[in-house]
């Protein structure tokens, strides 16, 4: 769905923003863009939007030039900005008519109302922009995004200052959405986000991609799992025969832990015995699974 | 041809006009109603006719010009401006609509606000004075084209502006000071020969001048020159519009 090949952004200060970016969005799939604070992500995606003009490199979307074929490119994109970028004295409804206009495309009320009412905006549609919190801006910015029909939807941080109920709201947004077939591209700080909506993942950082990964795989191959077994006496000390690499007791002593790689030879087989061996029984156990946010942290320090 | 979205920029700027009705339309009712009792009754009563016509009619195309030239560029400049200030632009930046689609909405919608403007003062100044329009078909068309070229001018300079200030800077150190030394409120031919000459040099007078031959057939300069040097002007700003245009100059990062 989008191509990019060799995109190098400088900005006008001198700044190198991206570094020979390559990178293939897939129809249909949702991408999470990942990444510390100035990264490149926004400077990613506004290249593609058009708000950013490439160095040099090429991007089509769609199999339609960004800059050749820039009617047909745009007419598939809605973008959700990071920064609330409204016009504070328009009505949310005028804002969305509007923002369709752009786009060439006749004016549809039924649409506008169906956008609004998944976004909980339909009661504030008379409302003038100043007058809804931030987090109401926020579901402006998508409904906006949302009134073209976009092919591809890019949300540049959709759910940063939006409340717990809200965020549970957007993600059914962006899940109908992706039934729909439509492409979504999503950056976000929080990860948990991702690594519930996102098909593939890919971490930039110095405006260079490190990785782009299936998000199952990724979690497979860096995932750790933390093996818990509750002890039915506390123990002071790890017994002496237990030797085994990654085990450690709980610091009040009522619980053995146990970090492993997913997969095959994970060693529990061998760490139960060896409990059975030694005399020490459990009431309970209990896995968990690394999350995306701590094998994020390891591959960016690693760089 | 995007035309949907021109038109829709251009429902939008005179959308925005309507929200400052007071400042738009008001103000220049009222601003317009004190010249007319400050220099029409004032100087009025001192300076009787200039070229047989009464001073209370020879001010009124100068003050619709200067109207035209002051609402036109200033409604295209603050379009363009506001949006790249709090940053809404983007919302054209990324829609499929060209440079030129852009241009052509803020630059009529200016244009018509200050065509609406002028005729406001039109109307209010014939409570003062009677107006017999000698080119009726005339007056109409070169403010059109003024109005336009002021609109064009405007929204370079709003594309160019990076803070208030600048916004600020040619309306009140340029075309106001031009506007009120082009022979609004006088014939240039009562001036000393030398600022007659100097005054010539001054855009603002051909458009003054060429209004008020529209009006009334009296003119300090000929009304082909008032035609040449607004074409002139027209063709200039085309010739910037492309420039930015072709570079993307301030609007993509
Ligand atoms: N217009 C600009 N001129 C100069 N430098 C810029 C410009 N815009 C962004 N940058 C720089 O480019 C880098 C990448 O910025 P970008 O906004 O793409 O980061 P980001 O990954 O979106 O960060 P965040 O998570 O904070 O949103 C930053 O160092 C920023 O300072
Ligand atoms: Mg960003």
């Amino acid at each position: 769905m989008i191509e990019i090949t060799g995109v190098n952004k400088t900005y006008s200060n001198g700044f190198v923003a991206l570094k020979d970016v390559n990178l293939t969005i897939n129809k249909g799939e949702v991408f999470a863009l990942l990444g510390p604070n100035g990264a490149g992500k926004t400077s990613l995606i506004s290249a593609i939007c058009g708000l950013v003009e490439p160095t040099s490199g090429t991007i089509t979307v769609g199999g339609f030039d960004t800059r050749k074929d820039y009617r047909q490119a745009r007419s598939l994109i809605g973008l959700v900005p990071q920064e609330l970028f409204l016009e504070i004295f328009e009505t949310v409804w005028s804002t969305m008519t509007y923002a369709r206009g752009f786009f060439g495309k006749k004016d549809d009320p039924a649409l506008y109302e169906q956008i609004l009412k998944d976004l909980s905006l339909w009661d504030k549609k008379d409302t003038k922009i100043q007058a809804l919190s931030g987090g109401m801006k926020r579901r402006v910015l998508i409904a906006r995004a949302l009134t073209n029909e976009p092919s591809v939807l890019f949300l540049d941080e959709p759910t940063a200052g939006v409340d717990v109920e809200l965020r549970r709201e957007m993600l059914e947004v962006v899940k109908n959405l992706q039934k729909r077939g439509t492409t979504v591209i999503l950056t976000t700080h929080y990860i948990e986000e991702a690594e519930e909506l996102a098909d593939r993942v890919g971490i930039i950082s110095g405006g260079e991609i490190k990785l782009v990964e299936n998000k199952v795989d990724l979690m497979k191959r860096m995932g750790h799992k933390t093996l818990s077994l509750n002890l039915e006496n506390k123990l002071d000390a790890l017994p002496t025969d237990i030797t085994q690499e990654g085990v450690s007791l709980s610091k009040d002593g009522t619980k053995i832990l146990y970090s492993y790689k997913t997969g095959s030879n994970s060693g529990i087989t061998s760490l139960l015995s060896n409990l059975k061996n030694a005399g020490i029984a459990f009431e309970d156990l209990d896995t968990e699974q690394s999350s995306l946010e701590e094998i994020f942290v390891t591959l960016v320090n690693q760089q | 041809m995007n035309w949907i979205g021109l038109w829709t920029i251009y429902k939008k700027e005179l959308q925005r006009t309507r929200r400052v009705l007071f400042q738009s339309v008001v103000s220049p009712v009222i601003t317009t109603a004190l010249y007319f009792v400050v220099f029409g009754s004032a100087i009025g009563s001192a300076v009787t006719t200039i070229d047989g016509v009464s001073y209370a009619q020879f001010i009124v195309p100068g003050l619709i010009m200067m109207a035209l030239l002051a609402n036109s560029f200033s409604a295209a400049s603050s379009g363009i401006y506001f949006p790249k200030f709090i940053g809404s632009i983007y919302e054209l930046l990324s829609a499929p609509i060209s440079y030129v689609e852009i241009t052509a909405g803020y630059v009529l919608a200016a244009t018509t606000r200050a065509l609406l403007i002028g005729g406001i003062i039109f109307g209010v100044a014939l409570f003062f004075t009677p107006l017999p329009v000698l080119h009726p078909w005339w007056a109409l068309v070169f403010s059109i084209l003024v109005s336009f070229v002021f609109a064009l001018f405007g929204f370079v300079v709003g594309l160019w502006a990076s803070n208030f200030e600048q916004l600020g800077l040619l309306p009140t150190f340029v075309i106001a000071p031009l506007s009120f030394l082009g022979g609004v409120f006088y014939s240039i031919s009562m001036l000393p020969p030398f600022w007659q000459t100097v005054t010539l040099f001054n855009p603002l007078v051909y458009m003054i001048n060429g209004l008020r031959w529209a009006f009334f057939g009296i003119t300090d300069v000929h009304p082909v020159w008032s035609m040449v040097v607004t074409l002139l002007f027209m063709i200039l700003l085309f010739g910037v519009v492309a420039w930015i245009f072709k570079t993307g100059y301030k609007l993509r990062k």
